[in-house]
Order: structure tokens, then sequence, then C-alpha cells
């Protein structure tokens, strides 16, 4: 068995400060609050959370970093950061803020420096590299803005170039999948799996517990969902339950089971 | 008075939150803690720089019997050198510290401890609990009987372990992150705190 767990790592989407997906866990007092959602999702059993702030203006980018504030004083498991990150500054920003590992997409194609420069503040360990792949040419091509700009260069030679440049992880969404709920992308997953060193959380598609054991064997190192949480089909231990009883290593309350 | 000795880029609000302490690098404050914490965040390098200033506080509190908590790369800084970078440790645990090997570099995520000797901060938590790690980096002590914990990883040659926790009287090492490893973690900072 592999050491390290597998990780099921929760998304939210931000905007303005605001849970912007409608969220349907109980017991939550104001179920659009970051802080609120996170701690209920930390008591769960979450292994991480990834916080993706779909606004990028200024004004919104203190909203975010008090939002990053509050979750760091409240939240007590890792938590990534990212979305509109594109200066070295932004980057060490959300780090004193609090974020344990932030993540770049846009800015990263479109200033590769950006990643090595990055990754010497933060520690490479963490920096993550997002990266928006759909299918084209027998291969993926690279997604930028949001998965509205194609980019000439393909998924896997990215995601080998970004590990050269020192990103510690690649959060892998396929646009094919993405939103499907049908499972990931278990082609895309492993390819890029397969070329780097680097753990790949696959990101996109996730709606029963079993795409994450489809995940994990075909490569990722952590499954990333949204919606399969969000809405209450089913709970995190749910899903932890599935993959123990398959032989998956998943963190778990009590140490031996 | 828990001093919370703040030398990374990091914020260290959680650890902050979870232990009711002070983030500072004023030596006054450091030389009145009754406790001491060491988060660390960067590299043993730098860090080891930024700690200059506080060096002889820190060691003359530790002599005192101060009980002294250094996490991840402040567990690090309780030995004299590293590889990951020139720089004068707090050199009061003899041995050094390793780069994990390219297969299992960085080691991220979360991983189980293994008790191996009596640590008062390992108490009421099971054996293998987990704890959430993130590191390339990991501490080679002299002296094998500071190891209180292990963890184990995978390399090209096999499955080894590193020690993720470390003691001798009272100066405390942890390779994990408590304040990032939820209910378990906290309990190690509430141990810590009742020392």
């Amino acid at each position: 068995m592999e050491m390290l767990a597998k990780r099921i790592v929760a998304a939210l989407d931000i905007k303005k400060g605001r849970v912007v997906k409608g969220i349907q866990f109980k017991n939550l007092r104001d179920a659009g609050d970051p802080v609120e959602l996170a701690k209920e999702y930390e008591s769960a059993g979450i292994d991480e959370l990834v916080f993706l702030d779909i606004t990028a203006s200024q004004e919104n980018r203190n909203i975010l970093l008090d939002l990053v504030k509050r979750v760091s004083r409240e939240v007590f498991i890792p938590f990534t950061v990212g979305g509109g990150i594109k200066t070295v500054e932004g980057v060490r920003g959300l780090a004193r803020n609090g974020a344990d590992k932030v993540f770049m997409n846009t800015a990263a194609v479109e200033n590769p420096d950006l990643v090595r420069k990055s990754a010497d503040v933060l520690g490479r360990a963490n920096l993550v590299v997002a990266i928006d792949g759909k299918k084209a040419d027998g291969g993926w091509r690279v997604h930028t803005h949001g998965g509205t700009k194609p980019r000439s260069v393909s998924v896997v030679d990215w995601a080998r170039r970004v590990e050269e440049l020192g990103a510690g992880e690649i959060l892998l969404t396929s646009m094919e999948t993405d939103g499907t709920r049908t499972g990931f992308d278990l082609e895309l997953t492993s390819a890029v799996a397969d070329a780097v060193n680097i753990p790949v959380i696959a990101s996109g598609g996730a709606g029963e517990p079993q795409h994450f054991e489809q995940a994990f064997r075909a490569g990722a190192s952590a499954g990333l969902a949204a919606s399969i949480f969000h809405y209450g089909d089913y709970s995190v231990a749910e899903v932890k339950n599935f993959l123990l009883e398959r032989g998956t290593n998943v963190r778990r309350e009590q140490g031996n089971y | 008075m828990i001093a919370i000795v703040d030398l990374g880029i990091g914020n260290f609000a959680s650890v902050k939150k979870a232990l009711d302490g002070n983030v500072t690098v004023n030596p006054d404050v450091v030389k009145g803690a009754d406790k001491i914490v060491l988060p660390g965040v960067g590299n043993f390098g730098e860090v080891a720089k930024k700690l200059k200033p506080l060096r002889e506080t820190i060691l003359r509190k530790i002599e005192a019997g101060t009980p002294f908590l250094g996490i991840c790369l402040g567990m690090h800084l309780l030995f004299p050198s590293s590889s990951e970078g020139g720089g004068e440790g707090l050199g009061v645990l003899a041995g050094d510290v390793s780069g994990l090997p390219r297969e299992a570099s960085p080691h991220i995520g979360w991983n189980q401890v293994f008790p191996a000797r009596e640590d008062p901060l390992l108490s009421d938590l099971e054996p293998g609990s987990f704890f959430y790690f993130v590191h390339s980096y990991y501490p080679n002590p002299e002296d094998e009987s500071v190891v209180t914990g292990k963890t184990e990883y995978e390399t090209a040659g096999g499955i080894k372990s590193f020690p993720a926790t470390v003691r001798r009287e009272n100066v405390f090492g942890v390779q994990f992150h408590p304040e990032k490893s939820s209910k378990k973690g906290l309990k190690i900072l509430e141990n810590f705190k009742q020392l």
C-alpha cells in the first residue's frame, strides 16, 4: 500500500468573498460564507480545500486577502488559493495572509518565469499550477482564461515544463468531463501522471465514489470535487469509506483499521 | 505566554489561534515566554539567517528548560546544518538534515506517524494517526534515542522511514504541520500547551 494517503479535495468558487455555487449542507448558518463552509468540510473529513477566486479586480483582491486571513484562523487543514494571480507580489500576498499553497493557471502560461519565481518564494511544494485541457490532435491542448482560449502547447508538454520550472503539484482539469458528474478524464489523468513526478490532482467530473478510485488508479494523488459534496449527493465519509473498502489508503480518524 | 517566532514568509494565524500565543520576532518577548514555538516555512539557509538575531536568546531559553517546539523547518533548525542551504541552525540536536530521494520528494500530503518512544506530545493519539506533511528534507539525528515517532515513505529501493517527531528533554520537533492536521494536530498543540 502506498504510504501517503490519497487526498479528497473540495473546491469552492469564490466571488467577492462569497461562495458562488449553491450549497445544500445542513447546519450552516450562512451557506454563502466560505469560512463556515470550509469549517463544515473540515469536520466532514475533507483532506484539503481549494478556493478559486473568479473575480480579479483590485477591490476584490482585498476582499480575497481578508477571506484568506479568516480561513487561516478558523480552518486547520491545508488550503490552496488561486484565480487571477499575475505577479510574485500577488503570490506573496496570499501566502502572507495564510494561504498554504497558491495556484496559477493563465499567468503561468503567459509568463512561465512567474512559476519559477513563485516556487522560489513559496517553496516548490507549495506552488500548484492548474492546467485546463481539452482534446485536440490526438492529444490534449492547454486552454487558458477560464477555458476560453486554446493555446498551442499540449497538456503533457506543459505539465513537464511546469515541473521543470518548479511547480510542486498539478491541478489538472478536463474540460470534457468538467461539470458532467460522469467521472474524471482517466485518459488525460494518466497521460499527465505518467509524464511527471509531482502529484497530480484530478479535477472535473466526479459524481460517484468510484470515480475517485478510478482517478487514483490512473495515477492521480488527489481527486478534486465540488458538486458531489456541495449538493449532498455523497458525504466525504461515504466516499472515504467506499475507498477504504476497496483498499485505497485515505486519511481516517482512527490510525489503524 | 507562548511565543511563536515568525521568521518565514508564511502566516501563522492557525498556530496562533490553536496555541493562543503571540507571533513575534522581538527578542524581549521571546525572553519572557513560558514556551517557544518555531514554525517554519521557507528555505533553511534563508530562515537560519533571519534566526541569527534571536539565536542566543532562544538557546539560553532552551538551556533554562523552556519547552520549545520546532515545526517542519523549525524542527530542521534544531540541527546545526542542512543540505538544503548554508547557514547555522540552533544545533541543540546533533546530526544534520538531508534531502528526500528524488522519487519521494516533495513529500506532500497526509501520512501516518508511528510512535517509537515515549513523547508527551503524542499522548492520547492512536499509533498511526494521520498528519499533514509538506517537505523535501528530513532530519538525521546522530542520537537515535531522540526519535519519538516515525513516518514511512516509498523510495525506489523500498519503504524507508524518517523521524516525524523528535524530543530531547524540553526540546520537541515535528516534521508535519500540526496546525494543518485537523483534530489530531490540534491535540499535539494542546499537549504542548499542557506541558
